[in-house]
C-alpha cells in the first residue's frame, strides 16, 4: 500500500531521492575554505532562517516600541518635561540664593570690619515713583531704626532712612534729587557736598575752583553732616568742569549700583559730626 | 520478486564491470554495465523503480570506486527516473528507439556525473566527449543485445519445451 502511495507521488519521491543524494555528497565535499559543504549549506540556510526570524522579531519589537509603547514614552516625556521645568526653577532659586549669599557675605564682611553698630536689612521694594529714588527695607522701628540713619552697602554709601515704620523703613537713595551728603575727595581732602540728581549720577558742589581735583579721584563721606559715617565711599569723579567760577562742577559716578541692591546695613548709632583732620578709616577699611 | 531480480541484475552488472575493468588499459572500461541495467529496469518497470535502481547501483558503484559517494548515485537516479518517464510516455520497444535511449542516457549520465565533479571542484575531465560517445555506443549496443536476449528467452524456452514434448 505504501509502495502504491509512493508511486502516486513520483515527483515528491524523486525530489526526496535527489535531496538525499545531495546531502550525501555534501557530507563528503568541502568548500574552498575547508568547511564541509553540508555544514556550509546548513549554516547558510539556517543563517537565512535566523536572519528572517531576527527581522520578524525586530520588526515586531520595533513596531511595539515605535507605536504601542509610545503612550508610556509620552507619559514619561511629560513627566520629564515637568521635572525639567521644576529643575530650571530650582536652578534659578539656587543661583539667586548663591548671589544673595555672596551679597550677604560682603555685607557681613563690612559689618565686621567697621567699628560702627549696624544691622542688616533686606531690600523688599523699590521706589513707587520715578521722581523719588527710594527703596523699602524689611526692618523698621522694631529693630531700632530711626530717621536719618545712614544706610550703607559693601560698595559704598546707599542713602538714609527717611521714614521708618514698625517693621519696614523707607530709604532715600543718595541719587535722589533731594539727597545730600558731606563729602571729600580722598586724595586731596578737598571738601564739598554731594547731591543727587535724580539720575544715575551724583554732583559734588561747593568744591573750590582752585582745588586739586581730577577725574578718577575717589569721593568719600566726610562725616560732617551727622548722618553718614566718615570715610565711606560715595563714588569716583567722572568729570571736572572748572568754569572759571568760584566752584568746580564735578560729576560723580556712584560706587553703589542702586539697581541691584538686595541687602544693606543700617548704621544704628549716628556718628558724631566730625571735621576733616586727616585719615579716612572707614574708606580704608572698605577698600580692604 | 521483481525487486530481487533488479538487485541481482545490479550485482551481476557490478561484478562483470569490475571483472572487465582489469583487462582494459588504465582500468576504465569504455562500458557502463550498471548504467545499462538501470536504463533497462527503468524502461521495463517505470520511473520509481528506475530511480531507486539507479540510486542504489550508483551509490554502490561510487563506494567501490574512489569517488565521492552519491555523485554517481545522483546521476544514475536522475537518468533512471527520466528513462522510466520516457518509457511510460512513449513506445520504446523497437531497436532504434532503445538505441537512442541508451545513447541519450549515457550522455546525460556523463554530463551529470562529470558536471558535478567539475562544479564541486573535485576532478577535471579534459576532452571527455570522445570517451563519452564511445561509451554511449557501447552501452547502446550492449543494451540492445541485452533486450534482445532477455526478450527472446521466454520464447526460446517455450520452443525448447515444445520440441521436447513432440519427441
Amino acid at each position: 500500500m505504501a509502495v502504491i502511495d509512493i508511486r502516486r507521488r513520483t515527483g515528491y519521491f524523486f525530489l526526496a531521492v535527489i535531496v538525499g543524494h545531495v546531502i550525501l555528497i555534501s557530507t563528503q565535499v568541502t568548500t574552498k575554505r575547508g568547511v564541509p559543504m553540508l555544514e556550509a549549506a546548513v549554516f547558510g540556510i539556517f543563517s537565512e532562517v535566523q536572519r528572517a526570524a531576527n527581522s520578524v522579531t525586530m520588526g515586531v519589537r520595533g513596531t511595539w516600541q515605535d507605536y504601542f509603547a509610545l503612550q508610556q514614552v509620552r507619559t514619561e516625556n511629560d513627566e520629564l518635561k515637568q521635572q525639567l521645568a521644576e529643575l530650571r526653577v530650582r536652578l534659578q532659586e539656587e543661583r539667586n540664593l548663591a548671589e544673595q549669599s555672596q551679597s550677604l557675605q560682603k555685607l557681613l564682611d563690612l559689618k565686621t570690619s567697621t567699628a560702627l553698630k549696624t544691622t542688616g536689612a533686606g531690600v523688599i521694594a523699590g521706589g513707587a515713583s520715578p521722581e523719588f529714588r527710594t527703596i523699602t527695607i524689611d526692618k523698621g522701628r522694631g529693630e531700632g531704626l530711626r530717621a536719618d540713619m545712614a544706610v550703607i552697602a559693601p560698595a559704598g554709601v546707599v542713602g538714609r532712612v527717611i521714614q521708618p515704620s514698625g517693621r519696614a523703613a523707607k530709604v532715600q537713595l543718595l541719587i535722589d534729587r533731594n539727597a545730600a551728603a558731606g563729602a571729600l575727595i580722598e586724595r586731596t581732602r578737598a571738601q564739598g557736598v554731594v547731591v543727587g540728581t535724580g539720575a544715575d549720577e551724583l554732583r559734588m558742589d561747593y568744591v573750590a575752583g582752585t582745588a586739586d581735583v581730577k577725574a578718577g579721584d575717589t569721593v568719600v563721606t566726610s562725616g560732617i553732616d551727622g548722618i553718614y559715617p566718615k570715610g565711606f565711599v560715595i563714588g569716583q569723579i567722572q568729570s571736572v568742569n572748572r568754569g572759571g567760577g568760584q566752584y568746580t562742577a564735578i560729576v560723580i559716578r556712584p560706587a553703589v549700583d542702586f539697581t541691584s541692591l538686595e541687602a544693606v546695613l543700617i548704621v544704628l548709632a549716628p556718628p558724631p559730626a566730625t571735621t576733616d583732620k586727616g585719615g579716612t578709616p572707614g574708606a580704608d577699611q572698605d577698600r580692604e | 520478486m521483481k525487486t530481487a531480480g533488479v538487485l541481482i541484475a545490479i550485482a551481476l552488472a557490478l561484478a562483470l564491470q569490475t571483472s572487465l575493468a582489469r583487462f582494459v588499459v588504465g582500468g576504465t572500461a569504455a562500458l557502463d554495465l550498471v548504467l545499462v541495467v538501470v536504463v533497462y529496469v527503468a524502461l521495463t518497470t517505470g520511473p520509481v523503480t528506475g530511480m531507486l535502481a539507479g540510486s542504489i547501483a550508483g551509490i554502490i558503484q561510487d563506494a567501490l570506486s574512489s569517488g565521492t559517494v552519491g555523485i554517481g548515485g545522483l546521476a544514475k537516479a536522475i537518468v533512471g527516473f527520466a528513462a522510466g518517464v520516457i518509457g511510460q510516455q512513449f513506445i520504446v520497444t523497437a531497436a532504434f528507439p532503445r538505441f537512442v535511449m541508451f545513447v541519450a542516457a549515457t550522455v546525460v549520465h556523463a554530463m551529470l556525473f562529470m558536471g558535478m565533479y567539475v562544479v564541486l571542484g573535485l576532478k577535471e575531465f579534459p576532452s571527455p566527449w570522445a570517451a563519452v560517445l564511445s561509451q554511449a555506443l557501447a552501452n547502446a549496443a550492449v543494451g540492445i543485445i541485452a533486450f534482445a536476449i532477455i526478450e527472446s528467452l521466454p520464447g526460446a524456452i517455450e520452443r525448447r519445451k515444445y520440441r521436447r514434448s513432440r519427441r
